[in-house]
């Protein structure tokens, strides 16, 4: 069974399991963004929306601003908190 | 016929076409053939993953049907389609190191590989297979349909002559190139796409005389249009947030993601796949869909869907530069088609020759028998795409959801989870694959959302469930051995 010992045999998946925490809470924040100005900007009659770049402020905050936040976010997130791990046996055993 | 249309379009084809046979003779030197033909010998490189994830994921759902509905629907759906650009980092962050580094100790090439390596059982590798095989096909038929529609709206071409064309191009590529092959074209194609989308959206914001005056029209016509809610006012939140399920986080069960998220070099290619690929999926989805909503005011009372896209760039961009420019739309269909092929040839061929009916077939046999199932597969789901139903957002929603419940709790749980065991597995497989399949047939949409948030909830209880109480039955099961 030590094939299927995922968590301690090896110091790789110590780091690859933070990563994918760091992605959840990243889609949990997405998500958050989207929602709130989607809808707490969208929900007003549309006579009385504001726009920018002539676009409805809601949708240019949920989505346009949204899709560049998470590249920055992510650019950030990967250069500051991923970490370089090998993958081939040998050079695991320079190590 | 539009000539000038059509030879740009097929001319921009036959050269992605070219790379991939270059990339094929490329590969005939190396030392295990089904590493190669199906995984490229893990070698992917940051920008082509990027791009494969990108290709293989941005299916004629999103880049015909979705665009289509976006035209009726307005900038609501908009609104649901960037839930996609979470999958851009989700599904590898999650997959991540861990996937790769788990597949390698398997020695795994296919998701089922991985399964039955974790698991232990031939009833999990059975029922994966089968689920892949079934599910994928409707998938594939949804992206042949796309195809012959984009090339029939294009050219004005017969339908079936159409599809016989996109047909025949990615039978012979993907027969003889393999996963090198298709990766190395999706990454030229995912170029294509980002640079056309781009080129197309700025001409149909030209031709609508800027965005507030087309802003201003679609208000005129319907004010719902400009509203998160649709058309009819019909897209209530908490149905646009469970694509986030669907379409976002789900999609990291998907077999034909998951193979691309074990097939990388190094870690460095990872990370620069994680940066590139957010920023291409958002833009390339975020242009598609905005496209489909300014087309209305510009040509309004397009009936078919799918036609959209065609018709709107030939409408204001000169033939030849829309035929170079709906290459990015062929292109992303045909790669999905691709790897979808090679999927479904590689679970019949690995996943089942192999491990049940002649392991000890040589080198050559393998060779021969994975030419040509993936040959015949193709065929097969041409045949089935002649007479194609109408709308083929809906066929290819249909198969995700269905492998999402299937796959999404086997892989996550089975990577992070220790406990689970073979009996967590085959039930949750069961529970999300029947609980998807009625929910679609009788109740589409429980608690207003998709169904695919209830099958996948369900599949989740089933799998904890049967791996804990079926704990004292495995345990004393390794003893015996």
């Amino acid at each position: 069974m030590e094939k299927n010992n995922l968590n301690n045999s090896d110091y790789r998946f110590k780091i690859a399991n933070r990563e994918a925490l760091i992605g959840v809470c990243l889609v949990l924040f997405n998500f958050i963004w989207w929602f709130t100005f989607a809808y707490g900007l969208g929900s007003k009659n549309p006579t009385e929306y504001s726009y920018i770049f002539g676009l409805p402020a809601w949708f240019f905050y949920s989505c346009v601003l949204g899709v560049v936040v998470m590249s920055i976010l992510v650019y950030i997130v990967v250069k500051k908190f991923f970490v370089d791990v090998p993958f081939e046996n040998e050079e695991l055993k320079d190590k | 016929m539009n000539w000038q249309a059509a030879l740009s379009l097929f001319g921009s084809v036959v050269i992605i076409f070219l790379i991939g046979l270059l990339a094929s003779r490329s590969q005939k030197e190396s030392k295990s053939f089904v590493q190669d033909y199906y995984l490229g010998g893990r070698s992917l490189g940051g920008f082509v993953l990027a791009m494969t994830m990108t290709a293989t994921y941005g299916s004629a759902s999103s880049f015909i049907g979705g665009p289509g509905v976006a035209y009726n629907e307005g900038l609501g759906w908009v609104l649901l389609s960037v839930t996609q650009v979470a999958t851009g980092y989700f599904t590898l962050m999650i997959l991540g190191k861990k996937f790769a580094i788990v597949t390698r100790k398997y020695n795994a090439v296919t998701l089922v590989d991985f399964l039955k390596e974790r698991y232990q059982s031939k009833w999990v590798v059975l029922l994966s297979s089968i689920s892949i095989v079934i599910f994928l096909f409707s998938a594939m038929a949804a992206q042949w349909i796309g195809g012959g529609r984009l090339i029939e709206s294009l050219t004005g071409l017969s339908y079936t002559s159409a599809l016989f064309i996109f047909v025949m191009t990615v039978l012979v590529y993907v027969t003889f190139g393999g996963f090198r092959a298709v990766t190395l074209t999706d990454a030229i194609q995912g170029s294509i796409m980002f640079i056309g989308t781009f080129v197309l959206l700025i001409a149909v914001i030209v031709a609508g005389g800027g965005i507030p005056s087309i802003i201003a029209d679609l208000q005129a016509e319907n004010p719902n249009l400009i509203t998160p809610f649709g058309a009819d006012g019909t897209l209530t939140p908490a149905y646009v947030s469970s694509y986030w399920v669907l379409v976002g986080v789900g999609v990291v069960a998907l077999p034909q993601i998951a193979v691309r998220a074990m097939s990388y070099k190094n870690t460095r290619a990872f990370h620069r796949a994680l940066i590139i690929g957010t920023i291409v999926v958002g833009v390339i989805i975020l242009n598609m869909h905005l496209i489909g909503v300014f087309a209305r005011p510009i040509l309004p009372g397009i009936e078919v869907g799918d036609r959209v896209m065609p018709l709107i760039a030939l409408e204001v961009l000169p033939p030849w530069l829309a035929g170079i420019v709906l290459a990015a739309p062929l292109a992303a269909i045909m790669s999905t088609v691709d790897s979808l092929l090679l999927l479904v040839s590689s679970t019949i061929v690995k996943d089942v020759y192999i491990n049940y009916i002649k392991p000890d077939a040589t080198r050559k046999k393998v060779q021969q028998i994975s030419m040509g199932v993936t040959a015949i597969l193709g065929v097969i789901v041409f045949l089935m795409a002649v007479n194609p139903p109408d709308l083929i957002i809906w066929l290819n929603l249909f198969a995700i959801g269905g492998l999402e419940a299937a796959f999404i709790w086997p892989i996550i749980m089975g990577l992070y989870w220790e406990k689970g065991n073979k009996y967590g597995a085959i039930s949750s497989m069961l529970v999300g694959i029947v609980s998807y399949s009625l929910f679609q047939l009788f109740y589409p949409e429980p608690f207003g959302m998709h169904a695919v948030v209830t099958s996948i909830l369900l599949s989740l209880i089933a799998y904890v469930g049967f791996s804990k109480g079926m704990e004292k039955k495995v345990s004393i099961g390794s003893k015996l051995q």
